[in-house]
């Protein structure tokens, strides 16, 4: 029989997850306002022009906002908090 | 150090917390990547929606047959994935979020040599090539090496932005150098390289990797080598170190496994091990680290990230300005590392060189593109414009320019030189990499 070994285990420290819920959903868009997010990635914001101008064609009642951060991977708290104020629901993308 | 999914789901998760219904959109090769950057940070419901790939440099016209198209993961038209996903009412899974802990015993479970060997292969602990096993005795004889605490925290890395950072100790550093096949000698190098806290495994969809290049007296002790085929892979010190960064990015990170925790589309060969002395004996500048503000008597390691490209020339001989022109505007966008023989070195000394700064003053100057090809760069696009566009200079001035407008690229502070090899060539090669900082090494005896 082969001998045993005990090693290490390589892994670092992960951190430790706690749950968060999503927030809740309103019944339909109608009349609500939606933020586009572009998250600045190359050609993201031709992807959101388009989507505003699907939902001008295809869901008018539903309002739209182009907004982007003031840089790529950065967490700008100022347009988030802008969002949050005035938005119903936000897509963001893309992620490439 | 980037990809943009991770950075997309967690800005949606931010939304969520902050009362906004919130859906990501990525491309569909992202997908698991996606879905990993939620889990990882407690929502793992949280909406996402998927576009064919690619994305990048595709018309508006197929942007939309995109919209107005099926999202390739589900099969569902995406627009309807995107409007339920903002209005569809939640369920009790989505209201709680998922806890957990993924800490893991110190210990595996004991086991044969080749059952382990193949535990490592499977869990993505490895480059893939044979390891030597972390036993308690080889970590142990590794910890000598060190006045440092097993237990002491060295730093945290993570694999990109927006992803989890995970944190590492002495003892987990350790661990992961006597995997590479070091020896303790080389220790403290390493225990340096980790404390810098730049990964060596970055997830980038440009498959980017680090080099790290040794200064001091410490290149003598452990008899690195800063001579012929310093850059390997012919050292068993430089190659054991690079191999030690890489395999510790990966592991005390939280992982390198292609389509989760790395999206480098093609690869990179660097990425095995990137480490050499400078040859300071042979070079008639100034060193690195002493030009990072150390002082000449301390050993020290300076990490560069990207290696996104390899140029090379040879001389300098008579039309070295256009070669090098050609060079600095050739690769993708980002800024070089130029590693040279020491008889490059001198020769450009003869020719009114005499110091790195003056060369490097040089190559910042003389690195030049029209606007129209200077912008039309994925990295430029995506790093670059949105500071542009904020005002932030040199950026503001160079989107201001007419599309033949001749644009600078880089900072002279962004360019970098090093010195190394035997002098069996005049031989300088010119990598794509991005200094990071440099790390005290005797901090780490």
């Amino acid at each position: 029989m082969a001998e045993l070994l005990t090693v290490h285990d390589p892994q670092g420290y992960p951190p430790k997850v706690v749950g968060k819920r999503l927030s809740e959903r309103p019944e339909t868009l109608d009349g609500k306002l939606v933020y586009l997010v572009d998250c600045l990635f190359d050609n993201s914001e031709n992807f959101m022009r388009e989507l505003e101008d699907w939902f001008g064609k295809n869901l008018p009642s539903v309002k739209t906002r182009l907004i982007q951060p003031r840089q790529s991977w950065v967490d700008d708290a100022e347009m988030r908090a802008k969002v949050a104020r005035e938005g119903d629901g936000a897509i963001l993308g893309v992620g490439l | 150090m980037k990809h943009c999914s991770p950075t997309v789901v967690v800005l949606a998760m931010l939304l969520e917390e902050a009362g906004v219904p919130s859906v990501a959109v990525h491309t569909d090769v992202f997908a698991g990547v996606a879905r990993a950057t939620a889990t990882a940070n407690g929502m793992p419901r949280t909406r996402q929606a998927f576009v064919p790939q690619p994305v990048v440099d595709v018309s508006r016209a197929e942007l939309r047959a995109y919209i107005e198209g099926s999202d390739p993961i589900t099969g569902r038209p995406f627009m309807q994935e995107v409007i339920e996903a903002l209005t569809s009412p939640l369920d009790a899974e989505d209201l709680i979020g998922l806890s957990f802990d993924r800490s893991a015993p110190r210990l595996l479970s004991p086991d044969s040599e080749e059952h382990l060997q193949q535990l490592f292969l499977q869990n993505h602990w490895t480059d893939c090539l044979p390891i030597i096993l972390p036993t308690e005795a080889r970590v142990a004889a590794m910890l000598k090496a060190t006045s440092h605490a097993p237990d002491e925290i060295v730093g945290r890395m993570r694999p990109t932005s927006f992803r989890e950072f995970w944190e590492y100790t002495v003892e987990k550093v350790a661990v992961n150098a006597v995997i590479a096949g070091a020896r303790p000698e080389y220790f403290p190098v390493i225990l340096a390289l980790a404390a810098s806290g730049s990964t060596a495994r970055s997830s980038s969809t440009t498959s980017m990797t680090n080099m790290a290049v040794v200064n001091g007296s410490i290149r003598h002790q452990i008899a690195m080598n800063c001579g012929i085929g310093a850059l390997g892979p012919y050292n068993h010190a430089n190659v054991t170190i690079g191999r030690a960064y890489a395999l510790l990015s990966q592991n005390l990170q939280g992982g390198s496994v292609p389509g989760e925790t790395y999206m480098g589309t093609l690869g990179n060969g660097l990425a095995y091990s990137a480490c050499f002395a400078e040859n300071e004996e042979r070079s008639p500048w100034e060193p690195l680290h002493v030009q990072k503000g150390f002082n000449s008597t301390d050993s020290a390691v300076s990490v560069f990230f990207g290696l996104r490209y390899v140029q090379e020339g040879y001389g300098p001989r008579l039309t070295w300005r256009e070669k090098m022109r050609r060079c600095l505007s050739a690769g993708a966008h980002f800024p070089p590392l130029l590693v040279m023989d020491p008889i490059v070195a001198r020769l450009f000394v003869e020719r009114g060189m005499d110091t790195k700064q003056k060369l490097i003053d040089w190559c910042a100057e003389n690195a030049r593109l029209p606007a129209r090809e200077y912008w039309d760069d994925q990295w430029v696009q995506t790093l670059l414009r949105p500071l542009a566009v904020a005002g932030v200079e040199p950026y503001a001035s160079q989107l201001k320019a007419a599309p033949d407008e001749i644009v600078q690229m880089f900072e002279p502070q962004e360019i970098n030189i090093a010195v190394t090899g035997g002098e069996a060539q005049g031989a300088w090669k010119m990598f794509g990499a991005r200094y990071e900082r440099t790390v005290s090494i005797d901090a780490w005896r």
